[in-house]
Protein backbone atom coordinates (compact mmCIF):
# COMPACT_ATOMS: atom_id res chain seq x y z
CA UNK A 1 0.00 0.00 0.00
CA UNK A 2 1.68 3.00 -0.98
CA UNK A 3 1.50 6.23 1.64
CA UNK A 4 -0.22 8.93 0.40
CA UNK A 5 2.46 11.80 0.61
CA UNK A 6 5.06 9.82 1.11
CA UNK A 7 7.92 10.36 -1.22
CA UNK A 8 11.48 10.81 0.29
CA UNK A 9 12.79 8.34 2.89
CA UNK A 10 16.28 7.99 3.17
CA UNK A 11 16.70 6.04 0.53
CA UNK A 12 19.56 3.91 -0.01
CA UNK A 13 22.29 4.97 -3.07
CA UNK A 14 21.46 2.23 -5.77
CA UNK A 15 25.30 0.60 -5.33
CA UNK A 16 24.60 -0.25 -1.72
CA UNK A 17 20.59 -0.95 -2.14
CA UNK A 18 21.58 -4.69 -2.08
CA UNK A 19 23.37 -4.57 1.15
CA UNK A 20 20.43 -3.21 3.12
CA UNK A 21 17.83 -6.08 3.73
CA UNK A 22 14.19 -5.18 3.48
CA UNK A 23 12.87 -3.37 6.11
CA UNK A 24 15.94 -1.98 7.45
CA UNK A 25 18.13 1.93 6.99
CA UNK A 26 21.19 2.61 6.94
CA UNK A 27 22.66 3.52 10.44
CA UNK A 28 26.32 5.51 10.91
CA UNK A 29 26.16 5.43 14.48
CA UNK A 30 25.92 2.30 16.67
CA UNK A 31 22.92 2.10 18.65
CA UNK A 32 22.63 0.62 22.18
CA UNK A 33 19.76 -1.69 22.85
CA UNK A 34 19.27 -3.80 25.99
CA UNK A 35 16.41 -5.40 28.33
CA UNK A 36 17.84 -3.79 31.60
CA UNK A 37 21.16 -2.09 33.08
CA UNK A 38 24.29 -2.76 31.60
CA UNK A 39 26.20 -5.64 33.81
CA UNK A 40 29.58 -4.04 34.88
CA UNK A 41 31.62 -7.35 34.02
CA UNK A 42 35.37 -7.33 35.40
CA UNK A 43 37.93 -9.53 33.44
CA UNK A 44 39.08 -10.75 36.42
CA UNK A 45 35.41 -12.36 36.98
CA UNK A 46 34.76 -13.21 33.47
CA UNK A 47 34.63 -16.78 32.56
CA UNK A 48 32.80 -19.28 29.66
CA UNK A 49 31.77 -21.65 29.79
CA UNK A 50 30.75 -24.57 27.10
CA UNK A 51 27.62 -27.28 28.08
CA UNK A 52 26.47 -29.77 26.96
CA UNK A 53 23.03 -29.59 28.20
CA UNK A 54 23.60 -29.27 32.29
CA UNK A 55 27.28 -30.59 31.99
CA UNK A 56 29.88 -28.15 31.86
CA UNK A 57 32.71 -29.31 28.85
CA UNK A 58 35.08 -26.68 29.36
CA UNK A 59 35.81 -23.75 31.10
CA UNK A 60 38.01 -21.11 30.24
CA UNK A 61 39.00 -17.63 32.17
CA UNK A 62 39.96 -14.49 30.76
CA UNK A 63 43.48 -15.55 29.80
CA UNK A 64 42.67 -18.71 29.23
CA UNK A 65 40.29 -17.69 26.52
CA UNK A 66 42.40 -15.24 25.17
CA UNK A 67 45.52 -16.75 24.53
CA UNK A 68 43.39 -19.06 22.29
CA UNK A 69 43.74 -18.73 18.21
CA UNK A 70 42.33 -15.34 17.59
CA UNK A 71 40.33 -14.01 14.28
CA UNK A 72 39.17 -10.88 12.81
CA UNK A 73 36.14 -10.36 10.89
CA UNK A 74 34.72 -7.62 9.44
CA UNK A 75 30.74 -7.08 8.93
CA UNK A 76 27.51 -5.63 8.42
CA UNK A 77 25.02 -5.58 11.02
CA UNK A 78 21.73 -5.95 11.25
CA UNK A 79 19.60 -5.15 14.08
CA UNK A 80 15.71 -5.87 14.60
CA UNK A 81 14.81 -2.57 15.32
CA UNK A 82 15.41 -1.82 11.57
CA UNK A 83 19.29 0.28 11.78
CA UNK A 84 21.74 -1.52 9.39
CA UNK A 85 25.22 -0.86 10.10
CA UNK A 86 27.86 -1.73 7.54
CA UNK A 87 31.70 -3.12 7.76
CA UNK A 88 31.79 -3.19 12.11
CA UNK A 89 35.44 -4.70 12.93
CA UNK A 90 35.24 -7.06 15.11
CA UNK A 91 38.27 -9.17 16.43
CA UNK A 92 37.81 -13.05 18.78
CA UNK A 93 37.32 -16.45 19.01
CA UNK A 94 35.63 -17.86 16.24
CA UNK A 95 33.30 -20.71 17.56
CA UNK A 96 35.01 -23.10 15.67
CA UNK A 97 38.23 -22.57 17.56
CA UNK A 98 36.21 -23.02 20.72
CA UNK A 99 35.09 -26.30 19.94
CA UNK A 100 38.13 -27.46 19.08
CA UNK A 101 40.29 -26.04 22.16
CA UNK A 102 37.44 -27.78 24.29
CA UNK A 103 37.95 -31.01 21.96
CA UNK A 104 34.57 -31.38 21.26
CA UNK A 105 32.43 -31.87 17.92
CA UNK A 106 28.86 -30.49 18.31
CA UNK A 107 26.34 -33.32 19.85
CA UNK A 108 23.36 -31.42 19.10
CA UNK A 109 22.01 -29.67 16.53
CA UNK A 110 21.08 -26.57 18.57
CA UNK A 111 22.84 -24.38 20.74
CA UNK A 112 21.87 -21.86 23.39
CA UNK A 113 24.13 -18.86 24.33
CA UNK A 114 24.17 -17.70 27.70
CA UNK A 115 25.15 -14.03 29.63
CA UNK A 116 26.24 -12.73 32.52
CA UNK A 117 23.17 -11.26 33.10
CA UNK A 118 20.74 -13.89 32.73
CA UNK A 119 19.89 -13.14 28.55
CA UNK A 120 19.68 -16.13 26.77
CA UNK A 121 18.87 -16.34 23.24
CA UNK A 122 18.56 -19.68 20.61
CA UNK A 123 21.22 -20.24 17.51
CA UNK A 124 21.04 -23.10 15.38
CA UNK A 125 24.48 -24.81 15.66
CA UNK A 126 25.29 -24.90 12.05
CA UNK A 127 24.73 -21.07 12.62
CA UNK A 128 27.71 -20.81 14.96
CA UNK A 129 30.45 -23.08 12.91
CA UNK A 130 32.34 -23.10 9.63
CA UNK A 131 33.82 -19.51 10.42
CA UNK A 132 30.26 -17.83 10.29
CA UNK A 133 30.06 -16.62 14.90
CA UNK A 134 32.63 -15.88 16.89
CA UNK A 135 33.10 -14.93 20.32
CA UNK A 136 34.08 -10.69 20.04
CA UNK A 137 37.00 -9.63 22.37
CA UNK A 138 37.72 -6.35 20.98
CA UNK A 139 35.67 -3.84 18.60
CA UNK A 140 37.92 -1.46 16.20
CA UNK A 141 40.88 -2.96 17.64
CA UNK A 142 39.63 -1.76 21.18
CA UNK A 143 38.09 -3.76 24.41
CA UNK A 144 34.38 -3.73 23.87
CA UNK A 145 32.44 -0.90 25.61
CA UNK A 146 29.94 -2.36 28.43
CA UNK A 147 27.24 -0.61 26.80
CA UNK A 148 27.97 -2.93 23.53
CA UNK A 149 28.59 -6.27 25.17
CA UNK A 150 32.17 -6.17 26.28
CA UNK A 151 34.13 -7.61 28.17
CA UNK A 152 32.82 -10.26 25.17
CA UNK A 153 29.99 -10.55 23.11
CA UNK A 154 28.88 -13.00 20.75
CA UNK A 155 28.87 -12.08 17.12
CA UNK A 156 26.73 -14.01 14.59
CA UNK A 157 26.64 -11.46 11.87
CA UNK A 158 23.85 -13.40 9.01
CA UNK A 159 21.40 -13.03 11.98
CA UNK A 160 19.37 -10.12 13.76
CA UNK A 161 21.67 -8.92 16.11
CA UNK A 162 19.64 -9.78 19.46
CA UNK A 163 20.80 -13.21 18.57
CA UNK A 164 24.54 -11.67 19.04
CA UNK A 165 24.61 -11.77 22.91
CA UNK A 166 25.94 -9.36 24.86
CA UNK A 167 28.30 -10.43 27.74
CA UNK A 168 28.18 -13.68 26.91
CA UNK A 169 29.56 -16.21 29.39
CA UNK A 170 28.72 -19.22 28.32
CA UNK A 171 27.00 -21.63 25.07
CA UNK A 172 25.12 -24.27 25.66
CA UNK A 173 24.36 -27.06 23.44
CA UNK A 174 20.64 -28.17 24.02
CA UNK A 175 18.61 -31.30 22.58
CA UNK A 176 15.84 -29.18 21.11
CA UNK A 177 15.59 -25.27 19.68
CA UNK A 178 14.96 -23.90 23.16
CA UNK A 179 13.71 -20.19 22.37
CA UNK A 180 16.03 -17.65 24.59
CA UNK A 181 15.14 -14.26 26.53
CA UNK A 182 13.56 -11.96 23.20
CA UNK A 183 12.54 -15.64 21.46
CA UNK A 184 9.85 -15.92 24.77
CA UNK A 185 8.68 -12.57 24.07
CA UNK A 186 7.56 -12.50 20.58
CA UNK A 187 10.79 -12.42 18.81
CA UNK A 188 11.34 -15.51 15.73
CA UNK A 189 13.17 -18.10 16.34
CA UNK A 190 16.06 -18.12 14.26
CA UNK A 191 15.61 -14.13 12.71
CA UNK A 192 17.08 -13.99 9.06
CA UNK A 193 17.00 -10.45 8.43
CA UNK A 194 17.14 -11.38 4.65
CA UNK A 195 13.58 -13.12 5.48
CA UNK A 196 12.52 -10.61 7.81
CA UNK A 197 12.17 -13.17 10.34
CA UNK A 198 11.42 -10.77 13.32
CA UNK A 199 8.75 -11.52 15.05
CA UNK A 200 7.29 -15.00 15.96
CA UNK A 201 4.43 -14.74 13.53
CA UNK A 202 6.83 -14.22 10.51
CA UNK A 203 7.45 -17.37 8.25
CA UNK B 1 -0.20 -33.21 2.86
CA UNK B 2 -3.38 -30.69 2.85
CA UNK B 3 -2.84 -27.11 1.14
CA UNK B 4 -1.46 -24.61 4.18
CA UNK B 5 -3.93 -21.81 4.89
CA UNK B 6 -2.12 -18.77 3.28
CA UNK B 7 -0.85 -16.76 6.72
CA UNK B 8 -2.45 -13.66 7.06
CA UNK B 9 -0.33 -10.64 6.31
CA UNK B 10 0.55 -9.32 10.19
CA UNK B 11 0.08 -6.12 8.56
CA UNK B 12 -3.04 -4.09 8.63
CA UNK B 13 -4.33 -0.52 7.84
CA UNK B 14 -5.61 2.03 9.99
CA UNK B 15 -6.76 5.23 9.45
CA UNK B 16 -6.09 8.38 11.94
CA UNK B 17 -9.18 9.82 13.42
CA UNK B 18 -7.76 12.30 15.70
CA UNK B 19 -4.55 14.22 15.38
CA UNK B 20 -2.94 16.70 18.66
CA UNK B 21 -0.14 18.85 19.52
CA UNK B 22 1.40 17.53 22.99
CA UNK B 23 4.22 19.59 22.96
CA UNK B 24 6.20 22.15 20.30
CA UNK B 25 8.40 18.98 19.19
CA UNK B 26 5.52 15.77 19.71
CA UNK B 27 2.74 15.14 18.49
CA UNK B 28 0.14 12.94 19.68
CA UNK B 29 -2.01 10.48 16.18
CA UNK B 30 -4.96 8.43 17.17
CA UNK B 31 -5.07 5.27 14.66
CA UNK B 32 -8.26 3.17 14.24
CA UNK B 33 -7.05 -0.24 13.08
CA UNK B 34 -8.88 -2.31 10.46
CA UNK B 35 -8.77 -5.30 12.73
CA UNK B 36 -8.83 -3.95 15.92
CA UNK B 37 -6.35 -5.07 19.05
CA UNK B 38 -6.24 -5.27 22.80
CA UNK B 39 -2.58 -4.44 23.69
CA UNK B 40 -0.97 -4.22 26.82
CA UNK B 41 0.39 -1.07 28.80
CA UNK B 42 4.24 -1.06 27.32
CA UNK B 43 3.97 -2.44 24.18
CA UNK B 44 4.65 -0.68 20.52
CA UNK B 45 3.46 -1.05 17.24
CA UNK B 46 5.55 -0.82 14.31
CA UNK B 47 4.73 1.32 11.63
CA UNK B 48 5.56 1.23 7.84
CA UNK B 49 5.17 3.96 5.26
CA UNK B 50 5.87 2.74 1.51
CA UNK B 51 6.83 5.40 -1.70
CA UNK B 52 5.64 5.47 -4.92
CA UNK B 53 8.74 3.49 -5.76
CA UNK B 54 8.07 0.46 -3.06
CA UNK B 55 10.55 1.87 -0.53
CA UNK B 56 9.90 1.47 2.46
CA UNK B 57 10.45 2.90 5.96
CA UNK B 58 9.60 1.65 9.23
CA UNK B 59 9.93 2.31 12.85
CA UNK B 60 8.50 1.02 16.11
CA UNK B 61 6.32 3.15 18.62
CA UNK B 62 5.02 2.93 21.83
CA UNK B 63 1.51 2.72 22.40
CA UNK B 64 0.53 5.96 24.84
CA UNK B 65 -3.12 4.68 25.41
CA UNK B 66 -4.62 2.66 27.68
CA UNK B 67 -5.49 -0.98 26.62
CA UNK B 68 -8.79 -0.49 27.70
CA UNK B 69 -9.27 3.30 26.22
CA UNK B 70 -11.34 2.55 23.24
CA UNK B 71 -10.75 5.46 21.39
CA UNK B 72 -8.02 4.23 18.98
CA UNK B 73 -4.32 3.80 19.99
CA UNK B 74 -2.59 6.61 20.70
CA UNK B 75 1.07 7.30 19.56
CA UNK B 76 3.23 10.19 21.03
CA UNK B 77 5.64 10.85 18.10
CA UNK B 78 8.32 13.16 18.66
CA UNK B 79 9.83 14.75 15.76
CA UNK B 80 13.15 14.28 14.89
CA UNK B 81 14.65 16.72 12.42
CA UNK B 82 17.07 14.50 10.45
CA UNK B 83 14.36 11.06 11.19
CA UNK B 84 12.49 9.89 7.81
CA UNK B 85 9.13 8.90 9.47
CA UNK B 86 8.76 11.42 11.99
CA UNK B 87 8.59 13.75 10.07
CA UNK B 88 6.18 12.70 7.71
CA UNK B 89 3.90 12.54 10.48
CA UNK B 90 4.35 16.04 11.60
CA UNK B 91 4.32 17.69 7.71
CA UNK B 92 2.25 15.53 5.74
CA UNK B 93 -0.19 12.88 7.89
CA UNK B 94 -3.73 13.93 8.68
CA UNK B 95 -6.68 12.93 9.67
CA UNK B 96 -8.41 10.36 7.24
CA UNK B 97 -4.83 8.82 6.21
CA UNK B 98 -4.44 4.98 6.07
CA UNK B 99 -1.18 4.17 7.68
CA UNK B 100 0.15 0.19 7.72
CA UNK B 101 0.57 -0.36 10.98
CA UNK B 102 1.57 -4.21 12.71
CA UNK B 103 0.87 -5.20 16.43
CA UNK B 104 0.96 -5.30 19.58
CA UNK B 105 4.28 -6.57 19.72
CA UNK B 106 6.64 -6.59 23.02
CA UNK B 107 6.57 -8.73 25.72
CA UNK B 108 9.32 -7.62 28.38
CA UNK B 109 8.53 -3.66 29.10
CA UNK B 110 4.57 -4.51 30.28
CA UNK B 111 2.48 -4.11 32.77
CA UNK B 112 -0.44 -5.24 33.68
CA UNK B 113 -2.54 -4.47 36.89
CA UNK B 114 -2.71 -7.77 37.90
CA UNK B 115 1.00 -7.74 38.30
CA UNK B 116 0.76 -5.46 40.99
CA UNK B 117 3.11 -2.87 42.59
CA UNK B 118 4.81 -1.03 44.05
CA UNK B 119 5.95 0.41 40.92
CA UNK B 120 8.93 2.87 40.25
CA UNK B 121 8.54 4.28 36.43
CA UNK B 122 11.68 6.94 35.34
CA UNK B 123 11.24 8.38 32.03
CA UNK B 124 13.20 11.08 29.67
CA UNK B 125 11.40 13.00 27.47
CA UNK B 126 9.38 10.94 25.11
CA UNK B 127 10.32 7.64 27.50
CA UNK B 128 7.21 8.80 29.11
CA UNK B 129 4.86 7.51 26.34
CA UNK B 130 5.09 3.75 27.49
CA UNK B 131 4.81 4.74 31.01
CA UNK B 132 1.72 6.69 30.29
CA UNK B 133 -0.04 3.61 29.05
CA UNK B 134 0.87 1.92 32.46
CA UNK B 135 -0.44 4.93 34.73
CA UNK B 136 -3.65 5.43 32.36
CA UNK B 137 -4.38 1.75 32.76
CA UNK B 138 -4.17 1.51 36.65
CA UNK B 139 -6.55 4.76 36.35
CA UNK B 140 -8.81 3.25 34.05
CA UNK B 141 -9.07 -0.15 36.01
CA UNK B 142 -8.92 1.57 39.50
CA UNK B 143 -6.42 0.03 40.41
CA UNK B 144 -4.38 0.88 44.31
CA UNK B 145 -1.11 -0.28 43.38
CA UNK B 146 1.19 2.45 44.21
CA UNK B 147 3.13 3.86 41.23
CA UNK B 148 5.83 6.66 41.54
CA UNK B 149 6.65 8.22 38.12
CA UNK B 150 9.57 10.03 37.95
CA UNK B 151 9.95 12.30 34.58
CA UNK B 152 12.70 13.84 33.35
CA UNK B 153 12.50 16.81 30.70
CA UNK B 154 14.61 19.65 29.70
CA UNK B 155 11.78 22.40 30.45
CA UNK B 156 7.81 22.66 31.85
CA UNK B 157 6.70 22.91 28.41
CA UNK B 158 8.48 19.81 27.02
CA UNK B 159 6.56 17.63 29.65
CA UNK B 160 4.48 15.70 27.50
CA UNK B 161 1.02 14.76 29.07
CA UNK B 162 1.74 17.33 31.93
CA UNK B 163 -1.98 18.51 32.60
CA UNK B 164 -2.78 14.86 32.85
CA UNK B 165 -0.20 13.91 34.54
CA UNK B 166 -0.74 16.27 37.13
CA UNK B 167 -4.47 15.44 37.35
CA UNK B 168 -3.48 12.20 38.07
CA UNK B 169 -0.76 13.53 40.90
CA UNK B 170 -3.83 15.51 42.32
CA UNK B 171 -5.71 12.50 43.42
CA UNK B 172 -3.69 11.41 45.60
CA UNK B 173 -5.09 7.58 45.10
CA UNK B 174 -1.47 5.71 45.20
CA UNK B 175 -0.26 7.61 41.99
CA UNK B 176 2.88 10.17 42.75
CA UNK B 177 3.85 12.16 40.04
CA UNK B 178 7.79 13.98 40.53
CA UNK B 179 8.68 16.17 37.32
CA UNK B 180 12.45 16.73 37.09
CA UNK B 181 13.63 19.71 34.88
CA UNK B 182 17.51 19.80 33.32
CA UNK B 183 16.99 23.09 31.77
CA UNK B 184 14.71 25.31 33.75
CA UNK B 185 13.51 25.73 37.65
CA UNK B 186 11.32 23.55 39.03
CA UNK B 187 7.58 24.74 39.10
CA UNK B 188 6.38 21.93 41.63
CA UNK B 189 7.20 22.38 45.28
CA UNK B 190 8.34 18.47 45.44
CA UNK B 191 10.16 18.66 41.73
CA UNK B 192 13.86 18.95 40.77
CA UNK B 193 15.60 20.93 38.50
CA UNK B 194 18.67 18.60 37.51
CA UNK B 195 19.32 15.46 35.90
CA UNK B 196 18.03 12.50 37.92
CA UNK B 197 20.72 10.82 40.03
CA UNK B 198 20.67 8.39 43.30
CA UNK B 199 19.54 10.73 45.68
CA UNK B 200 16.62 11.45 43.68
CA UNK B 201 15.70 7.72 42.83
CA UNK B 202 16.18 7.06 46.60
CA UNK B 203 13.72 10.20 47.32
CA UNK B 204 11.12 8.40 45.19
CA UNK B 205 11.06 5.39 46.22
CA UNK B 206 10.12 6.70 49.66
CA UNK B 207 6.93 7.86 48.22
CA UNK B 208 6.23 4.13 48.06
CA UNK B 209 5.05 1.99 50.95
CA UNK B 210 7.76 -0.50 50.01
CA UNK B 211 10.64 -1.62 47.86
CA UNK B 212 9.25 -1.71 44.29
CA UNK B 213 8.76 -4.81 43.04
CA UNK B 214 9.68 -3.88 39.56
CA UNK B 215 11.25 -0.20 38.02
CA UNK B 216 10.49 0.70 34.58
CA UNK B 217 13.29 3.06 32.75
CA UNK B 218 12.91 4.51 29.00
CA UNK B 219 14.35 7.60 27.25
CA UNK B 220 17.60 8.14 25.39
CA UNK B 221 20.57 5.74 25.48
CA UNK B 222 22.30 8.41 27.54
CA UNK B 223 19.39 8.65 29.98
CA UNK B 224 18.56 5.13 30.30
CA UNK B 225 22.20 4.30 31.11
CA UNK B 226 22.29 7.22 33.92
CA UNK B 227 19.04 6.50 35.41
CA UNK B 228 19.86 2.85 35.45
CA UNK B 229 22.72 3.20 37.58
CA UNK B 230 21.02 5.46 39.74
CA UNK B 231 18.76 2.83 40.54
CA UNK B 232 21.46 0.55 41.28
CA UNK B 233 23.28 3.02 43.35
CA UNK B 234 19.91 3.41 45.14
CA UNK B 235 19.77 0.06 46.13
CA UNK B 236 17.43 -1.53 43.38
CA UNK B 237 19.00 -4.99 42.27
CA UNK B 238 19.53 -4.86 38.73
CA UNK B 239 16.99 -7.70 37.95
CA UNK B 240 14.05 -6.18 38.68
CA UNK B 241 14.57 -3.06 36.27
CA UNK B 242 13.38 -3.15 32.78
CA UNK B 243 14.34 -0.78 30.09
CA UNK B 244 14.07 0.50 27.19
CA UNK B 245 15.94 2.79 25.09
CA UNK B 246 15.09 5.02 22.03
CA UNK B 247 17.31 5.74 19.15
CA UNK B 248 20.55 6.33 19.78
Amino acid sequence: MVTRGFFSGRRPPSDIDARIPPGQYLEQGFPVLSAGPTPRVRTEDWSFTLKHGPRPVKKWNWAEFNALPQSKMTRDIHCVTAWTKFNTPWQGVLIDDIFADAGIEPPTAFTLALSFDGYSTNVPTKDLVTGKAMVALLYEGKPIPADHGGPARLLVPHLYFWKSAKWVNGLQFTERDEPGFWELRGYHMYGDPWREQRYSSDP
Amino acid sequence: MSAEPQPQSPWQTATISRVEKRTPRVTSFWFQPSRPFTHLAGQHVDVRLTAPDGYQARRSYSIASAPEAGAGVELAIERLDDGEVSPFFHDVAEVGDEIELRGPLGGHFIWEVSDGGPILLVGGGSGVVPLMAMVRHRASQKSAAPIALVLSARVWDEVIFRDELIGLDDRRDGFDLVLTLTREQARRPADYSRRVDAKMMAQAMERLPKAPRLAYVCGSNAFVSAAAEALIDAGVPSGLIRTERYGV
